[in-house]
C-alpha cells in the first residue's frame, strides 16, 4: 500500500455501480420476476397436491386429515395462492411461447402482453374461486 | 451470481451540494454519482444547481456546464454529442440512455444520473467496459469467408442487405446490456443483448460463410440462453433497436438447424 501510494496509485477496489436500487421498474421486468416467483411457488404447491393424492391412497383417515387442512382458512388461502400461481405461470408461458416464435416484440405489444398476463391471471383466479364457492363447493 | 444489494464499498452516500440557487433564474437540480479512486471513500451523490436559462437543452449540456463552470473534477465520457459515438451512455432518472439525446425537459424535478448499472466504476460516470469489449471480440465481429475472394467485391442482393436493417445501426454504447438484470447477475458468462445482436448481425449476413461455427459458439446454457425476454434492452436502446427480437431469432435458428 505504501509503495502504491508512493507511485501515486492507491490500490482502491473499484465500486460496483448501482443497479436494481436505481433502475426504473418496467411491466415486462416485473412480469419476468413474477414468472420466476410463481414458478418456484409451484414446486411447493405441487408438493401439497402430492400429499393430497398420497393421503387418498393411504386410507380414509389420512384423507380426512388432508381434506380438513385444505378446507381450513389457511389451507384455502394456500390453495387460492396456488391456483393464482398456476394460472399466472401458465399465461406467462403462453406469452413466452408467442415470443419464442419471434412475434410480439414491438414495445407496445410487449407491454400489452405483460399487462394481459397479470390482469388475466387475477381475473381468472377470482372467477374460478367464485365458481367453486358459489357453485356449492365445500 | 445474483446479489441484490451493493457490496459495502459501493454503497452510495449523501454528497455535497454545489452552486445553491441565487437570485432569479430557471433553476434545475442535477444529482450526479461521484466516485474518486484516490480518496479511499465510498461513492456519493452530489447535487448541482444549474440555471436552465443559461444551459443547452440536453442532459449532456448540463454535465458540460457543470464541468466547465461549477466543478471541473466531474468525470464523464462524451464525444460526438449527436448519438452516434455512444460515449455518453449512462443511467438517467432510472433508465439507460445517451446524455446527448435526452432532453432535460423530458424529466420533472431533479435529474439523477448514475453510471451504467452493475459495472465496475473507474471514476464518477465512467464505467470499465473492458469485459464488454472482450465479449464483443469473442463473437468475431467481421466477415468470415471460405470461398475464394471475388475479383471485385462480395455482392449482396437488396433483400439480403435489408436483413441487416435494425442491426447495423448498433453503436455498442452498452445501454442495453447494462439494463439487463440477466446480464447483471451473469455477465461473466452471458453475452448480453448488445453482443448477441451483433452476433445475429453476422449470422444473417448473406455474405458470411461461418454461420454454423457462429451458432456453435452460442450453443451454451449461458452465452445465449440466459436471455429471459425481460425486454429492458429494447426499452433502453437509444437507437430504437430491438436486441430481444434478435436474440429470439437466434434461438429460432438454433431450433431450426436441429430439426
Amino acid at each position: 500500500m505504501a509503495e502504491a501510494k508512493a507511485r501515486g496509485l492507491p490500490r482502491t477496489e473499484r465500486p460496483l455501480s448501482p443497479h436494481l436500487q436505481i433502475y426504473t421498474m418496467t411491466i415486462s421486468m416485473l412480469m419476468s420476476i413474477v414468472h420466476r416467483i410463481t414458478g418456484a411457488a409451484l414446486y411447493f404447491g405441487t408438493l401439497l397436491l402430492a400429499w393430497w393424492l398420497l393421503a387418498a391412497a393411504m386410507g380414509p383417515e389420512q384423507f380426512a386429515t388432508a381434506n380438513w387442512f385444505f378446507g381450513s382458512i389457511i389451507g384455502r388461502l394456500i390453495l387460492f395462492g396456488y391456483t393464482w400461481a398456476l394460472i399466472h405461470h401458465a399465461l406467462g408461458g403462453i406469452r413466452h411461447l408467442i415470443w419464442d416464435t419471434g412475434r410480439g416484440f414491438d414495445l407496445k405489444t410487449v407491454d400489452t402482453l405483460s399487462w394481459s398476463t397479470i390482469i388475466g391471471s387475477v381475473t381468472l383466479t377470482i372467477l374460478l374461486w367464485a365458481v367453486i364457492l358459489l357453485g356449492g363447493g365445500q | 451470481m445474483v446479489q441484490l444489494t451493493l457490496p459495502k464499498n459501493s454503497k452510495v452516500e449523501p454528497g455535497k451540494t454545489w452552486n445553491q440557487p441565487t437570485g432569479s433564474g430557471d433553476w434545475r437540480e442535477i444529482r450526479v454519482y461521484r466516485w474518486n479512486p484516490e480518496d479511499g471513500k465510498n461513492p456519493r451523490l452530489d447535487t448541482y444547481w444549474i440555471d436552465r436559462s443559461k444551459c443547452g437543452p440536453m442532459v449532456l449540456d448540463a454535465l458540460i456546464k457543470i464541468k466547465n463552470e461549477i466543478d471541473s473534477t466531474l468525470t464523464f465520457r462524451r464525444s460526438c454529442r449527436e448519438g452516434i459515438c455512444g460515449s455518453c451512455a449512462m443511467n438517467i432518472c432510472g433508465t439507460n440512455g445517451l446524455a446527448c439525446l435526452k432532453s432535460l425537459d423530458d424529466y420533472k424535478g431533479p435529474v439523477t444520473i448514475y453510471p451504467l448499472p452493475h459495472m465496475p466504476v473507474i471514476k464518477d460516470l465512467v464505467p470499465d467496459l473492458t469485459h464488454f469489449y472482450a465479449q464483443h471480440r469473442s463473437i468475431e465481429p467481421w466477415l468470415k469467408t471460405y470461398t475464394p475472394t471475388p475479383a471485385k467485391e462480395w455482392r449482396q442482393s437488396r433483400e439480403d442487405r435489408e436483413k441487416l436493417d435494425g442491426l447495423y445501426e448498433c453503436i455498442l454504447c452498452a445501454c442495453c446490456s447494462t439494463s439487463c438484470p440477466s446480464y447483471w447477475w451473469n455477465s461473466d458468462r452471458y453475452l448480453g443483448p448488445a453482443i448477441l445482436l451483433q452476433a445475429y448481425r453476422w449470422i444473417i449476413d448473406s455474405r458470411d460463410e461461418a454461420t454454423g461455427e457462429r451458432l456453435d459458439n452460442l450453443e451454451d446454457p449461458f452465452r445465449l440462453y440466459r436471455c429471459h425476454t425481460i425486454l429492458n434492452c429494447a426499452k433502453a436502446c437509444p437507437k430504437g433497436l430491438n436486441p430481444a427480437k434478435a436474440i429470439a431469432e437466434l434461438k429460432k435458428l438454433m431450433v431450426e438447424r436441429r430439426v
